[in-house]
């Protein structure tokens, strides 16, 4: 629905809930109502003069706070009329400036409005009289976040220097009960802008424009200093970018905009371990697909055999056809998508690539026929219960006959494809899925959870294997549970069905399941000089575990053919490099 | 995902329950037991985990139980009260209530309320409150009436805000309901008007609330079958008499309007409720958990055999009457949140662990998080064990202070011996900081009082900072009192740049005599013989290391030996190399700040300083590791990092002065030697980026590449 009042720049919802707020490039702040099953506009209040960059509800619901360009408003909700009008300072170290954009503001429920501005300013206003109460100038550049704790007794704000500041509410002295805000810490985590922070009851959570995810846990409200309570930083999304296509080496890149399609290189000669061989023919960049619009692509794949190609966008779904013919390639866009398939979450071909599986936003799954150069809508899962809960990992058996299915929370449902109907669910696990893959032949799926355990499912037997079983009793290494990012893509080796080889950003894993599970006393990394050591050395300390960190950080692995692996690596330095570039600061100022 | 878990009974015994079900369903000071009240004559202590009665007391024939009995969260005993006005006290061992406590009250009892960490409360049906203890002094005292002739409570609940219980009670008088928050810590009860919202038109059938530190959150379940929600402030903002509150709509239908068999409504967390009815869709009872975030069902179960209409939801279990039975249905919520998607949500029950890892969750802190009744059990206890260990400390302090106010600097020291000997307390530092503040209230009072030694004392005890108590160190520097001085350096992490800027000064300036004198106490001694060992260690290595160097050439060898006169003969005398190296270049400080100040020193001392610190350097570089010898030396780079700083500050003074020549002239060479040390490494640095070139083309990994690899 539109709103009718241009670009929206901020949006927030009551705190009962059932209204929402928006701030519109016209000036314009809208009400809505939010019912069960729709949105209805309520109504507009006073127009501001320029656009409204942040809203805050006061949490009785009964005033909000609107930041604008230059000044910050305060409107009563009931009547919708701005009660007061804040003015911000417009100078920036002394040098006035031509605009101070309120990034950022919050409503406390003593009546206190925090703003954060482009002039590097905290400021604490007073909504009731409308006067500044206090002013920290935190930094030279635009402070661009704030975010609250629930207790309201601290809170953080981010700035485009990186720096994410905590401010706490404390006592004056020892024993009164005055207490005033005081800027306690500065994080320097981030190179670049910092546009989000959030406050946990225990930890700031900071992200921006570096790629970085920042959880910074408040160490006075840590009791044990162990690992868990250590900083943590993100940097890859926990999903897949890139597929695969194993019977042309092709590979498909996903990036926000556009599509990019490599074929790779091949080699003839051969080596031992660590050579690098001479390429006989090198990798080749063979199109890329640009989307229209300003809309990011949520997911793409492109099928196995290499000639279907498929992504999604939040308003739309793509499928291409593409033809060889010798070195060329043309690509044809099979027209009419229907509009259910729309923003769809993720999407995976049949391993013969004559099914295409789409999981919509809505929770329910698609299966799409696709023959010579056009399709048709085959069947639709709906959602099982009540509580719609979207799929977004999806894994299908090669033999085509079984469809496996999660969530965002914990849950694998399994379908079978001949009758087009549940099969089963596999018991609940607290943790959500991070990978899915169904191995050949067995039918075993193997689930990989947040929180590093994998668990392996026999479809047929419904019923966890002898494997499973047998690592849950023993437990994981501790290493391997310690480690930081989740396991992203889970594939098999069509010939050896023992293996199961899984992958997260810092090392890939061959799981021989034939091999005894190492112990808490054994290495979970082989150390290298064990190449050198004899055959006997080698046996005694084999475990099922066999782990290769040489590539990272590792975005994708697969297994390409049978004596054949593809890695794709994503250094951080060239991310980093493609951004804009931070803003310096200068040390010594005389 | 929250879920409900399979449900069982708790006696296999039918309930003679009422038309009206059970009184009330209310937890006991034990985690697992609960107290059932029957609206007839008794009373059953179950253990829900045993699924058994514990014990069962009831009242004579003839009387009637009308208000459910409670526990005392203070003393263990259980209350309850007959008959309106008779109430009840005992305890597990009573067998029979006719014998036990007894007090007639002089007016009608509603409700008593009982929580962790208060005296239980009693709510008379007129809506005045009294503590149980208070009314148990003089029971028959005269209770005043709140509330007008014809409203009548419907509805009460008890929490816990700020450690202080709030008590709400709902009333209603011809169709029209009002709200009275009870606050205890400010003895205010305010009154609200609850208004229906636009598009309500229906009677009321059912509260529930939920409070944290600015709101209740009342809910309504009304006859339309909608949840309305309420937000009443906690601390309210005008005391005006009579205020109004909106009801606005939270849930849209959940439960049919149809009020055969009564509904009932009940908050298990932040985000989600528990109602009981018949839903629209069906005939049957069913309980659901709704997430009121998302406005979604989240579990939800058939109640075949129909249910009273109520519904008590303690710890995990909700506690309904289902049929004939008392039935308990274990609730399980897994909240959301950031570290379960990564995975670091750990459980206490994991199978597969050893040991339980403990873990920070966090969404949750400590302090107020949705923990089992277990932990909060425990975080009860330890938070009175602090209290009960605080208590001596805190009337120790104030005894202390009243002694630093009066007694004489002998006595003072005598006492704070006595209470530094004491064991270190949570607030030791904010004790510790009271007391200086005391003891410099004193000394600018008096100007003859100045505490040395309790200062020195305080200041090691290595708890106070610079912001603890911020007068300490003008009063040190105004009696120009170094070794506190040194003290302060040394041990306060956060001391301004202009007060270090001041010490410096102070240590530059003051006289060798007054500083002979002054450091005769114990520390500074040490300090100097300390450097009087090492510098003697130092030549003799210097001596070794030349000996064994033979082949540094002669431009080089002549240097360290013409400066050698000045290595050996330090500017300044030891006490004040100490006071200088191991004070002042160790406090933390920002360029920005500190450069204002640096100002402001005479050039006598910024030449001296400078000459000392080039000292310094020089004797740095006389071994490999590039370090000063001695304990906790000064590091290289806050030696440079000073002369830069005492350079840029003071650079247009010194150049002037002649003393300091000679010393600019060494640093201008030093610096010449290490531009053209750097423009040689540049040129090497292109060799080397040649040699990193040829390596990477031997594993080209750049962009596309096979490899072979082997696992092992």
């Amino acid at each position: 629905m539109d709103a009718f009042g241009g670009p929206i720049w901020s949006m927030t919802a009551s705190p009962s809930g059932s209204q929402l707020l928006i701030g519109c490039e016209d000036g314009s702040v809208k009400l809505f109502q939010i019912t069960s099953d729709k949105i209805q506009f309520e109504r507009n209040f006073d127009r501001q003069k320029s656009r409204i960059l942040s809203l805050s509800w006061h949490p009785s619901g009964t005033h909000i706070a609107a930041g604008s360009i230059d000044y910050i408003s305060v409107f009563d909700v009931k009547s919708g009329s701005a009660t007061h009008k804040m003015i911000v300072d417009r100078r920036y170290m002394g040098v006035s400036k031509r605009k101070c954009i309120i990034w950022g503001v919050t409503f406390l429920s003593d009546g206190t409005v925090i703003s954060v501005d482009s002039a590097g300013k905290v400021q604490f206003w007073d909504s009731a009289t409308g006067t500044l109460v206090k002013s920290h100038l935190i930094a030279n550049a635009d402070v661009q976040s704030i975010a609250v704790s629930d207790q309201e007794d601290s809170f953080v704000v981010g700035t485009a220097e990186g720096t994410v500041f905590h401010f706490q509410l404390v006592s004056v002295t020892s024993n009164s009960n005055e207490k005033q805000w005081v800027r306690t810490k500065p994080f320097q985590h981030h190179t670049h802008d910092v546009r989000a922070v959030a406050h946990s009851p225990t930890a700031l959570i900071s992200g921006g424009t570096d790629t970085h995810l920042v959880i910074r846990p408040l160490m006075e409200k840590v009791e044990v200093k162990n690992y868990d309570a250590a900083l943590r930083k993100i940097t890859f999304p926990h999903r897949r970018l890139i597929s695969c296509s194993k019977k042309r080496h092709l590979l498909l890149f996903q990036f926000a905009h556009h599509l990019e399609l490599w074929r790779l290189g091949s080699t003839v000669a051969t080596g031992k371990n660590g050579d690098i061989l001479p390429l006989s023919k090198n990798a080749d960049h063979l199109l890329q697909l640009k989307t229209k619009g300003p809309e990011n692509i949520i997911c793409s794949s492109i099928s196995p055999c290499g000639s279907w190609i498929a992504c999604s966008t939040a308003s739309r779904f793509f499928l291409y056809r593409l033809s060889y013919e010798r070195d060329s390639i043309s690509l044809q866009r099979v027209p009419k998508m229907p509009a259910f398939l729309r923003s769809a979450l993720q999407i995976l071909f049949s391993e013969d690539s004559t099914k295409l599986f789409v999981a919509s936003n809505q929770g329910s799954l698609h299966i799409i026929q696709l023959s010579e150069g056009c399709f048709k809508h085959l069947h639709t899962f709906q959602p099982q219960s009540e509580t719609v809960e979207a799929m977004c990992l999806l894994a299908v058996s090669p033999d085509g006959n079984w469809l496996a299915a999660s969530g965002t929370s914990a849950g694998v449902r399994i379908y079978g494809l001949k009758e087009l109907k549940p099969h089963c669910t596999v018991p609940a696990y607290n943790f959500p899925v991070t990978a899915l893959g169904i191995a050949p032949n067995t039918n075993n799926l193997v689930i990989a959870h947040s929180d590093q355990q994998v668990f392996e499912y026999s479809i047929p037997d419904k019923q966890y294997t002898e494997w499973s079983r047998a690592i849950q009793k023993q437990g994981f290494h501790h290493l391997w549970l310690q480690r930081d990012t989740p396991i992203t893509h889970i594939s098999f080796h069509p010939k050896r069905p023992m293996h199961i080889l899984l992958h997260d950003a810092y090392m890939f894993c061959i799981i021989d399941k034939s091999l005894p599970l190492p112990n808490d006393k054994t290495l979970l990394y082989n150390p290298l000089s064990l190449t050198n050591e004899s055959d006997v050395i080698r046996r005694r300390t084999a475990h099922a575990f066999k782990i290769s960190k040489k590539y990272k950080p590792l975005l994708f692995m697969e297994l390409l053919d049978e004596r054949t692996l593809v890695a794709v690596e994503r250094p951080l330095d060239d991310i980093i490099a493609q951004l804009p570039p931070p803003i310096k600061k200068k040390k010594f100022g005389t | 995902m929250a879920a409900l878990e399979e449900e069982f009974t708790l006696s296999g015994v039918p309930l003679s329950a009422g038309p009206d079900g059970l009184l009330g369903v209310e937890p006991s000071d034990r985690t697992d037991q609960f107290l059932v009240t029957h609206s007839g004559r008794t009373v059953i202590l179950y253990k829900v985990s045993d699924q058994k009665p514990l014990g069962s007391w009831s009242v004579k024939q003839g009387q009637i139980i009308t208000c459910p009995a409670v526990c005392n969260f203070q003393t263990g005993e259980y209350i309850v009260v007959h008959d309106d006005r008779v109430l009840r006290i005992w305890n597990n061992e009573d067998v029979n209530l006719d014998k036990v406590f007894k007090a007639t009250l002089s007016a009608e009892v509603c409700r008593i309320h009982s929580v962790q960490g208060t005296e239980p409360l009693v709510l008379f049906k007129k809506g005045a409150i009294r503590g149980l203890e208070a009314l148990l002094a003089e029971p028959q005292q005269k209770i005043e009436t709140v509330i007008s002739d014809e409203e009548i409570i419907k509805w009460t609940k008890i929490f816990m805000v700020f450690k202080h219980p709030v008590l709400i009670f709902i009333t209603e008088k011809h169709g029209n309901y009002f709200a009275y928050v009870q606050m205890f810590n400010s003895r205010i009860l305010s009154k609200y008007t609850l208004l229906p919202g636009q598009e309500e038109k229906s009677a009321i059938q059912s509260f529930a609330a939920s409070a944290n530190r600015k709101f209740i959150s009342l809910m309504s379940l009304s006859s339309d079958g909608c949840i309305y929600e309420t937000l009443i402030p906690t601390h309210p903002s005008d005391r005006e008499k009579n205020q109004v509150v909106v009801r606005s709509l939270l849930l849209k239908a959940v439960v049919s309007g149809d009020v055969r068999n009564g509904v009932a409504l009940s908050v298990l967390d932040q985000d989600h409720i528990a109602v009981l009815g018949t839903p629209l869709s069906a005939s049957k009872e069913c309980l659901s958990i709704w997430n009121i975030k998302f406005q979604t069902l989240q579990a939800s179960k058939d109640l075949l055999q129909g249910t009273s209409g109520q519904l008590w939801y303690y710890g995990e279990n909700l506690f309904m009457l289902h049929g004939k039975f008392l039935t308990v249905i274990p609730y399980k919520c897994e909240v959301s949140s950031l570290a379960g998607a990564l995975g670091k949500l750990k459980h206490s029950y994991e199978p597969g662990s050893h040991a339980v890892p403990h873990f920070v969750n966090w969404e949750t802190s400590q302090e107020y998080g949705l923990g089992s009744q277990n932990s909060e059990q425990s975080r009860i206890l330890r938070t009175r064990k602090v209290e009960v260990s605080l208590q001596p400390a805190v009337s120790a302090s104030a005894q202390l202070l009243l002694t630093i106010k009066n007694d004489t600097e002998k006595h003072i020291e005598v006492e704070l011996r006595k209470f530094l000997a004491i064991k270190q307390t949570p607030e030791f530092h904010t004790t510790i900081g009271d007391i200086v503040t005391g003891l410099l209230g004193r000394c600018k009072a008096e100007p003859s009082f100045y505490p040395r030694n309790c200062l020195m004392q305080l200041i090691q005890t290595h708890v106070l900072s610079y912001s603890l108590c911020p007068g300490l160190m003008e009063v040190a520097l105004e009696k120009t009192d170094v070794q506190i001085l040194q003290l302060c350096l040394q041990q306060f992490p956060d001391i301004p740049e202009s007060v270090t800027c001041a010490c410096l000064k102070i240590f530059l300036s003051i006289d060798d005599d007054s500083l002979q004198e002054t450091d005769i106490s114990t520390e500074s001694v040490f300090d100097y013989s300390d450097t009087v060992r090492d510098e003697k260690m130092e030549e003799q290595t210097e001596i070794m290391e030349n000996g064994f160097n033979p082949e540094e050439d002669n431009s080089n060898k002549e240097k360290p030996q013409g400066t050698t006169e000045e290595t050996t003969l330090s500017p300044v005398t030891p006490k004040r190399a100490a006071l200088l190296r191991n004070a002042v270049l160790h406090s933390a400080y920002s360029e920005a700040f500190l450069l204002p100040h640096l100002k402001n020193i005479p050039a006598q001392h910024v030449t001296l300083f400078l000459q000392y610190l080039y000292f310094l350097y020089l004797k740095c570089s006389e071994n490999a590791t590039m370090t000063l010898p001695g304990i906790q030396p000064p590091t290289l780079n806050q030696i440079m990092d000073w002369i830069c700083l005492l350079l840029d500050a003071n650079f247009t003074v010194v150049v002037m002065i002649p003393e300091a020549k000679r010393l600019l002239i060494n640093l201008y060479k030093f610096v010449k030697a290490q531009i053209s040390v750097y423009s040689e490494l540049n040129k090497i640095e292109v060799s080397f980026r040649e040699l990193q070139k040829l390596n990477q083309e031997k594993n080209n990994t750049e962009l596309y590449s096979i490899e072979v690899l082997e696992l092992f």
